[in-house]
């Protein structure tokens, strides 16, 4: 007998959802620190390793999101580390991540007006300080919708470690269609559970970035 | 810890890989043609006078853009018999990707329109140019200059893209590679070996994307 779509399967799907959101905190989270140094590395002013960081990037964008996702997934296992399937594919969206923000990060540093690092120059201080108080500060402020755009990429990312067999939402969505065979509907509700979770973070994004706009016209 | 990678499976498995490789640009070009045909009727649709067809076209882009490829994929693969469309597998993939690159066009040709502005238009006509060259010489090229970038980014994205088409077997480079895997076990090896495929066709791409823009739309705009 099969069962039809009722209470149960909904709360698997939450269940899957739950997933979803986990693993786009954490490989958000991991992305945001390992991306921050992709982008210093890439804006240090070493031409070598502005290349390799160049070609790092230029990897991630050039190559399916997918196919990334299985050389990790595979790749982690052949080193003989039994590791859940969790932290196998969270690690393979944080390298995504790093990449994806990296290049976002790089774009916002150099887009802060260069009198700025001459100015803290002037006043005697160093990288650091002159990274964290001066250049970051006002480089997040431009980077910021583009980085919320990369989040609404990774949240429907993370559907694809369906595909290896991580159980998130898209997997929880496969298995309750298979169930009841009432696919249109199970998929119209994962859907709806996805819209729900990015429109909101797009429609912040876009409405930031008309704001930003109209700041640099002034 | 036993275990040598051989990428000898992947050497003997080259000409089905490039077939792949075929199958997926194929597959691409396919679906970036239909998202084109969605993408300027969405843009017809999207200024008409009627207030349904605009809401019907926001709300289709602001669906597609927010939920992921792989979950429109398995609805069209369920829905399209629904509405009498017995496909296969592969022109079912070539249907969700140009229903998913379609949403992303309608924004990139708007943004094209609405780069070009009324009174240059009026200029046009002004200088004695008929309606044919005014639409070829001062809204087409140009139109069609400002979006390139985005148009061809849009190619490559839907390129890269239709590797998740493999979840519904769809003859592209990632099912080839899941046959080959499945035929070898050797899962890192073909994964790896097909990853580079992938970077090879979209810097080939970019690098014939970045000819077409030198040879027809190189000259000073002011």
């Amino acid at each position: 007998m099969t069962p039809h779509f009722g209470l149960p399967e909904f709360g698997f799907l939450l269940r899957g959802l739950q997933w979803t959101v986990l693993l786009t905190l954490v490989a958000f989270a991991g992305g945001c620190t390992a991306g921050l140094a992709v982008a210093l590395l890439r804006t240090c002013g070493h031409k070598g390793v502005e290349w390799i960081t160049r070609i790092y990037i230029g990897i991630f964008q050039g190559t399916p999101l997918l196919l990334q996702l299985f050389v990790v997934y595979y790749g982690l296992a052949l080193t003989g580390l039994k590791l859940d399937a969790f932290v196998a594919v969270a690690i393979g969206f944080t390298v995504n991540a790093s990449a994806f923000l990296g290049e976002i990060w790089r774009g916002a540093i150099q887009a802060v007006p260069r009198g700025q690092t001459e100015a803290a120059m002037a006043l005697g201080l160093h990288y650091s300080s002159r990274m964290r108080d001066i250049v970051l500060p006002q480089a997040i402020r431009i980077s910021l919708p583009a980085t919320i755009g990369y989040l609404v990429q990774l949240i429907k990312g993370t559907s694809l470690a369906a595909i290896v067999g991580f159980i998130e939402l898209a997997r929880a969505g496969q298995i309750v269609s298979n169930q009841t065979f009432q696919p249109l509907l199970v998929f119209g509700v994962v859907g709806a559970m996805y819209f729900i979770l990015c429109w909101p973070l797009s429609w912040w994004g876009s409405r930031m970035e008309a704001r930003l706009a109209l700041a640099s016209q002034r | 810890m036993g275990y040598t990678l051989d990428f000898s499976v992947v050497w003997h498995a080259v000409p089905a890989l490039l077939w792949g490789c075929v199958g997926t640009l194929g597959l691409a070009l396919a679906g970036m043609t239909l998202a084109m045909v969605i993408g300027v009727a969405g843009v017809a649709a999207r200024d008409s006078k009627a207030a349904w067809l605009r809401a019907i076209v926001i709300g289709f882009v602001e669906i597609v853009r927010n939920t992921p490829f792989l979950v429109q994929i398995f609805f069209l693969f369920f829905a399209l018999p629904l509405i009498g469309l017995k496909l296969n597998p592969t022109a079912t993939a070539i249907i969700a990707l140009g229903v998913n690159g379609g949403a992303y066009a309608i924004e990139i040709i708007r943004g094209g329109v609405q780069s070009i502005h009324k009174g240059q238009v009026e200029a046009g006509y002004a200088l004695g140019l008929h309606k044919g060259q005014v639409f070829r010489f001062i809204v087409l090229k140009p139109a069609l200059r400002a979006i390139y970038p985005s148009l061809t980014g849009q190619f490559i994205m839907l390129t890269l893209t239709s590797s998740i088409c493999s979840a519904v077997s769809a003859y592209e480079l990632t099912s080839v590679a899941q046959r080959i895997e499945s035929d070898t076990f050797r899962s890192f090896e073909v994964y790896f070996s097909v990853t580079f495929l992938y970077l090879a066709i979209s810097w080939l791409l970019m690098l014939g994307f970045a000819v077409i823009s030198h040879r027809f739309f190189s000259y000073p705009t002011r």
